[in-house]
C-alpha cells in the first residue's frame, strides 16, 4: 500500500507531544547577550534625541546602539517583485534615524547578561520626540495637504490592472450594482511569538543563526549584503516554528539587529519577541477599503466588472512589497467568467504597523468584495444568491483561462478545474438546503439564523524551484533535506509520505531536515501553499533518483537485474522471489567510498535534485455557514460551517483537513472578532490578547469538509495544489452573507469583523 | 544583581533546588534555569494558556506565577508525560485525531486536559470544550483537540 494518499499520522508529533520540540526560544548558547528593542511610543515624529546613559548605567548591561552606531543604517528589502516600479524610498531602516513614523518602530537595542536587565535598561533609554501630525487612513493619506510619511509623499504606487471592453460593457448593462465595502486590519498571530540567535565566530568568520524559519536561503543572502559577510559563511539552522501564516520568518528589522550586534559584540546575542512587541512589530495585514461596481445583464450575467481600492500598507513597504494589493487586483473576478474587468488599487502609507501578507492574501479579500457585490446583485435582481452564482461559473469548456493580470509579472492561468461541479459538491455534501430550511422554520419562530454561501479562487505555487537530497543510511533509514521549512503544517510528514513511496519504507523511517541553509546548497521556503508542490515533487525526483541507483546496487549485490529489484518494506527484493533480497540498509552499506569508487561512483546512497518551473495553480473551493444572531447584543453565533476544496490530490487528507478547518477558525476570527485599532493619535488599541480577540474553542464551531481529488494539477509530477490558505479565503464573505439572510437585510453587511455595534445597529433600525 | 532566593520545587517527580530573583516567573525558572523547554509562553498576560503546568494538581498559568510561589510545590509538565516511545493515552489521542499542528500550544493543552480528566474522567463534550475553551490555538480550530480529549476520556483505541 502506497503511503500518499493515507491519512497517516504525522513524523512530527511524538517531538511535539513530549515537549521536546525545539523552538527559537529553546536555543542557547554559550555566554549569550539578550536584546531588547526599544521602540517609538509615538505615531509620528522627529528624533530629537536617544539619550542612552542611564541604561547603559544599569549593571548586567554590555551596550545600547541606536542609528548613530550603524553607517548606513540598513534598510529591508523587498523579497518579491517585480513590481511597477521600485518601492525604495518607502523602505524600512532596521533602527529610526531621523524619524518615527508608526508606534512600535525600532529607535534603539539593548544588549544585556539576563532578558529581565535588558527590559529594565529599555525602559531607561529616553527617546525625544518632536510629535508630528498623523495620518491612519489610506484614503486621507492621499488627499492634498496630508501629513507626509516620505520625502515621496504618501502613496507607494496605484496599481492597474484589466482587461477587455469595460465602458462598453457598463453602456449596455441591464443593471449595474455598486457596493463599497472594508476589510480590517488583521494579523496571523502565530502561538510562538518571533525570535532569532545569532552566533558569530569571529575567529572562523563565520555566523550561525537559529529561528528564521520561512526563506532561509533569501535571509541568508540578505544578510550577506547587509552585514558584508560572504553567503557561505552564514549558516541558518532550522528548527520547529510555532505557526507562520505568512508573518513569520520574513526578514524584519530585528533579523538585522540580532547578528549586527552579536559580530560587534563577540559574544552570542538571542532575542525573543514579547506578545505586546509583536501585536506592533510584527506585519499586520488585509486592511483595504474598496467600491466594486458589477455591469449585469437582465437574465443575470455578469459582463464586467469595476474596482478602485485603497490599500492601508502602514508606514513602510516591507518584504512583500505590494503583492498584497496586487493579488487583491488579480484574483478579484476568481472563479467566475468576467468578460471584461478593471481595477486600481491606490497604494498608501499611514502612521501604523507595516504590512505584509497573512494567509490568504488578496483572496480573503477580493473574495469578501466579489461575493458580498454577487450577494447584493442576486438580491438586486431577484435571483437567488446561489443561482446567480451558478450562472456565472467557469464552465470546463472555458478553460484553460487566461486573465492579463499579472502578480509578480506572470497572467493568471486557470488550467483546470470544475467549478460547477464543486458548487454541487459543496451543497449536497454539507446540507445546505437544509440549513436554509431550518433557518426559514427558526426565523418564523421568530429567532435570527441565516445561512450563507461564498466561493472563492485560490492561488498557490511559484518562487521557481526547490532543491532536495535524499540519502539511505546504513540503518535503512532515509533522510531528506529541502528548502522548504516546516511552519506547523505537516510537511515533514508529506514529504516523508512521498519519498517512503519510492523508496519501499516506512515514512516513520523518514527523517527530514528543513530550512537549514548547510544542508541544501539552494531554496526558496514556505509561502503561498507552494511546499508540497515544490519541495515534494523536488523530494520525489531526488527519492525515485536514489531508488535507481539502490536497485542497480542491490543488483550487483543478488546477481539479477535491477530492473527486476523492488524496493519494498525496507528491502530490495529480486521481482517474484521476495525471500531474495537485502535490507536497504546494506544496499547503503554497499555504498561505502571505496566500493562505491571501484564500481567508478560517488560514495553514498544519495541523489539531490531541483524541482524547477511548475506553473501556479488555481486550487478553489466553496465556503457555506450557518449563523444566528443576537437581535439585543449583535452576538453572532456561527452555528453550522463546511469548506468542499478542490486540492488536485492530497497526499495526507487529514492534514488538507486540518489545514481547512485550522484557516476557517482564523478566517472566522477576522470575520467576527479580531480588528486592529488605533486613537486618534496613532496609538494602537490592541496590544493584547485582551484587545485583539482570537477564537477559542467556545467560538469555533465544528467544521465539515469535503476534500476534492477532481481536477489534479497538470503542472507537477504529484498532480498537488496548496493546501494552506483554502480554509481562511471564504470565511469574510458567507458569515456577512449568512449575518445578513440571519437579518432578513440586504446590503447590510459591507465590512469584517462583523461587530456587536454594527449588528445591533441594524437590528436597531429594522425595529 | 537583585537579591536571590532559594526555591526548592518538585518537577515531574524530580526535586530541584535553585536560586531565583524574586521577579522571575515560573514559566522562566522552568525553562531557563531547569531546562523543562516543553513549557511554552504565547503570550506572557495570562490568555493563550500555552505556559499551562500542573502546581499542586492545578492547571496553572505558569507565566502568571512567580518562580518564588512555587517554593516547596508539586509541578507537573509536559515532559512528566509519556515519552516520545511511549506515549501516554492522552497524547496518542492528540496523535490519531491531528490535535496539533505547529505544536507550540499542545503542551498548554494535554497540561489542562491532563487536570480536566483528574477531576472529571467521564466528561460531557460541553464540559471538554468549556475547559479547553481556556486555552488557544491558532493552527487547528479546536475540534480534533475537543475529539482527541473525548477519545481520552472514553478510553477509545486510536485509529491510525
Amino acid at each position: 500500500m502506497t503511503a500518499v494518499g493515507r491519512p497517516l499520522r504525522r513524523v512530527e508529533d511524538a517531538r511535539l507531544l513530549c515537549g521536546a520540540g525545539r523552538f527559537v526560544d529553546d536555543v542557547d548558547r554559550p555566554g549569550q547577550l539578550w536584546m531588547r528593542v526599544v521602540r517609538s511610543t509615538v505615531a509620528h515624529g522627529r528624533v530629537l534625541g536617544v539619550d542612552t546613559a542611564a541604561a547603559l548605567e544599569v549593571p548586567g548591561v554590555v551596550a545600547v546602539m541606536t542609528a548613530a552606531d550603524l553607517d548606513p543604517v540598513p534598510r529591508i528589502p523587498v523579497r518579491l517583485g517585480p513590481f511597477d516600479r521600485p518601492l525604495d524610498g518607502f523602505l524600512q531602516p532596521v533602527l529610526a534615524e531621523d524619524a518615527v513614523r508608526y508606534v512600535g518602530e525600532p529607535v534603539a537595542v539593548v544588549a544585556a547578561e539576563d532578558p529581565y536587565v535588558a527590559e529594565d535598561a529599555a525602559e531607561r533609554v529616553a527617546a525625544e520626540f518632536e510629535r508630528l501630525p498623523v495620518v491612519l487612513d489610506a484614503t486621507a493619506a492621499l488627499e492634498p495637504g496630508a501629513p507626509a510619511l516620505h520625502e515621496q509623499g504618501n502613496e507607494v504606487l496605484t496599481l492597474s490592472r484589466g482587461y477587455g471592453d469595460v465602458e462598453g460593457a457598463f453602456a449596455r448593462a441591464a443593471h449595474v450594482v455598486e457596493v463599497e465595502v472594508t476589510v480590517g486590519r488583521h494579523t496571523a498571530v502565530p502561538l510562538e511569538t518571533r525570535g532569532l540567535v545569532a552566533d558569530y565566530d569571529a575567529a572562523l568568520g563565520r555566523l550561525t543563526l537559529w529561528g528564521a524559519t520561512k526563506v532561509p536561503h533569501f535571509n541568508r543572502d540578505v544578510l550577506a549584503v547587509l552585514l558584508g559577510i560572504e553567503e557561505r559563511r552564514i549558516a541558518v539552522r532550522g528548527g520547529d516554528a510555532g505557526g507562520g501564516f505568512g508573518v513569520r520568518g520574513e526578514l524584519y528589522p530585528e533579523d538585522v539587529l540580532v547578528p549586527w550586534l552579536a559580530r560587534a559584540l563577540g559574544r552570542p546575542v538571542k532575542w525573543i519577541e514579547d506578545r505586546a512587541e509583536h501585536l506592533v512589530a510584527t506585519n499586520h495585514s488585509r486592511q483595504q477599503r474598496r467600491r466594486l461596481a458589477g455591469a449585469f445583464a437582465a437574465d443575470g450575467e455578469l459582463l464586467a466588472l469595476r474596482d478602485r481600492l485603497w490599500h492601508d500598507n502602514g508606514a513602510y513597504v516591507r518584504t512583500h512589497g505590494v503583492v498584497v494589493p496586487e493579488l487583491t487586483l488579480s484574483m478579484l473576478p476568481g472563479p467566475y467568467r468576467v468578460a471584461a474587468y478593471e481595477g486600481r488599487a491606490h497604494v498608501a502609507v499611514t502612521n501604523k504597523t507595516p504590512c505584509g501578507t497573512y494567509r490568504g492574501p488578496g483572496r480573503y479579500e477580493a473574495t469578501f468584495a466579489r461575493e458580498r457585490l454577487l450577494d447584493a446583485a442576486a438580491d438586486e435582481l431577484g435571483i437567488d444568491r446561489v443561482a446567480l452564482r451558478r450562472r456565472n461559473l467557469l464552465e470546463r469548456s472555458d478553460l484553460p483561462h487566461r486573465r492579463a493580470l499579472p502578480v509578480l509579472g506572470h497572467d493568471v492561468e486557470i488550467d483546470v478545474g470544475d467549478f460547477p461541479g464543486l458548487l454541487d459538491t459543496a451543497i449536497a455534501r454539507s446540507g445546505y438546503e437544509d440549513w436554509r430550511r431550518e433557518a426559514r422554520e427558526l426565523r418564523e419562530q421568530g429567532r435570527a439564523v441565516g445561512a450563507g454561501l461564498a466561493y472563492f479562487l485560490e492561488k498557490s505555487g511559484g518562487g521557481g524551484f526547490e532543491r532536495a537530497r535524499v540519502e539511505l543510511d546504513g540503518s535503512g533509514c532515509v533522510h531528506i533535506a529541502t528548502g522548504g521549512t516546516s511552519l506547523g503544517q505537516g510537511i515533514e510528514t508529506v514529504l516523508a509520505q512521498i519519498a517512503a513511496d519510492e523508496l519501499g519504507t516506512d515514512p516513520h523511517d523518514v527523517e527530514v531536515l528543513l530550512g537549514d541553509t548547510d544542508a541544501v546548497s539552494a531554496g526558496v521556503g514556505s509561502w503561498a501553499s507552494r511546499s508540497t508542490i515544490f519541495s515534494g515533487s523536488a523530494v520525489q525526483l531526488a527519492a525515485r533518483a536514489t531508488a535507481e541507483r539502490a536497485r542497480e546496487v542491490a543488483a550487483g549485490l543478488l546477481k539479477a537485474a535491477a530492473e527486476d529489484i523492488e524496493l519494498r518494506d525496507g528491502r530490495a527484493v529480486v521481482r517474484g522471489s521476495p525471500e531474495h533480497g537485502v535490507a536497504l540498509g546494506a544496499v547503503a552499506d554497499a555504498c561505502d567510498a571505496a566500493s562505491a569508487a571501484r564500481r567508478g561512483e560517488e560514495p553514498r546512497l544519495t541523489a539531490a535534485r531541483t524541482f524547477v518551473d511548475a506553473p501556479m495553480t488555481y486550487p478553489y473551493g466553496v465556503h457555506l455557514a450557518q449563523v444566528e444572531v443576537d437581535r439585543e447584543t449583535g452576538g453572532v453565533s456561527v452555528l453550522r460551517y463546511f469548506i468542499a476544496y478542490e486540492v488536485g490530490r492530497a497526499v495526507n487528507p487529514a492534514l488538507v483537513e486540518g489545514q481547512l478547518v485550522g484557516g476557517a477558525a482564523q478566517g472566522l476570527g477576522g470575520a467576527l472578532m479580531e480588528e486592529f485599532r488605533y486613537d486618534a493619535e496613532g496609538q494602537p488599541q490592541c496590544t493584547s490578547f485582551m484587545d485583539y480577540l482570537i477564537p477559542s474553542a467556545a467560538e469555533v464551531p465544528p467544521v465539515g469538509t469535503a476534500v476534492c481529488e477532481d481536477a489534479p494539477s497538470p503542472g507537477n509530477p504529484l498532480g498537488v495544489k496548496g493546501a494552506g490558505e483554502g480554509g481562511v479565503d471564504g470565511a469574510g464573505a458567507v458569515v456577512a452573507a449568512a449575518v445578513e439572510d440571519a437579518l432578513g437585510a440586504s446590503r447590510a453587511i459591507t465590512g469584517v469583523p462583523v461587530v456587536p455595534e454594527h449588528v445591533r445597529a441594524i437590528a436597531a433600525a429594522q425595529n | 544583581m537583585s537579591e536571590l532566593h532559594l526555591v526548592a520545587m518538585t518537577v515531574n517527580g524530580t526535586r530541584h533546588e535553585v536560586a531565583v530573583e524574586a521577579r522571575r516567573t515560573l514559566a522562566d525558572v522552568l525553562r531557563h534555569d531547569l531546562g523543562y523547554t516543553g513549557t511554552h509562553l504565547g503570550c506572557e498576560h495570562g490568555i493563550c494558556g500555552a505556559c499551562t503546568v500542573l502546581v499542586d494538581g492545578e492547571p496553572t498559568r505558569s507565566c502568571l506565577v512567580f518562580g518564588v510561589q512555587a517554593d516547596d510545590a508539586d509541578v507537573e509538565t509536559v515532559e512528566g508525560l509519556g515519552s516520545e516511545d511511549a506515549l501516554n493515552p492522552l497524547q496518542e489521542a492528540f496523535t490519531a485525531h491531528h490535535a496539533l499542528q505547529c505544536g507550540f500550544c499542545t503542551p498548554g493543552f494535554l497540561m489542562l486536559a491532563t487536570a480536566l480528566l483528574r477531576e472529571n474522567p467521564s466528561p460531557t463534550d460541553d464540559e471538554i470544550r468549556d475547559a479547553m475553551a481556556s486555552n488557544i490555538c491558532r493552527c487547528t480550530g479546536y475540534q480534533s483537540i475537543l475529539a482527541a480529549v473525548r477519545a481520552a476520556a472514553d478510553g477509545e483505541p486510536q485509529p491510525g
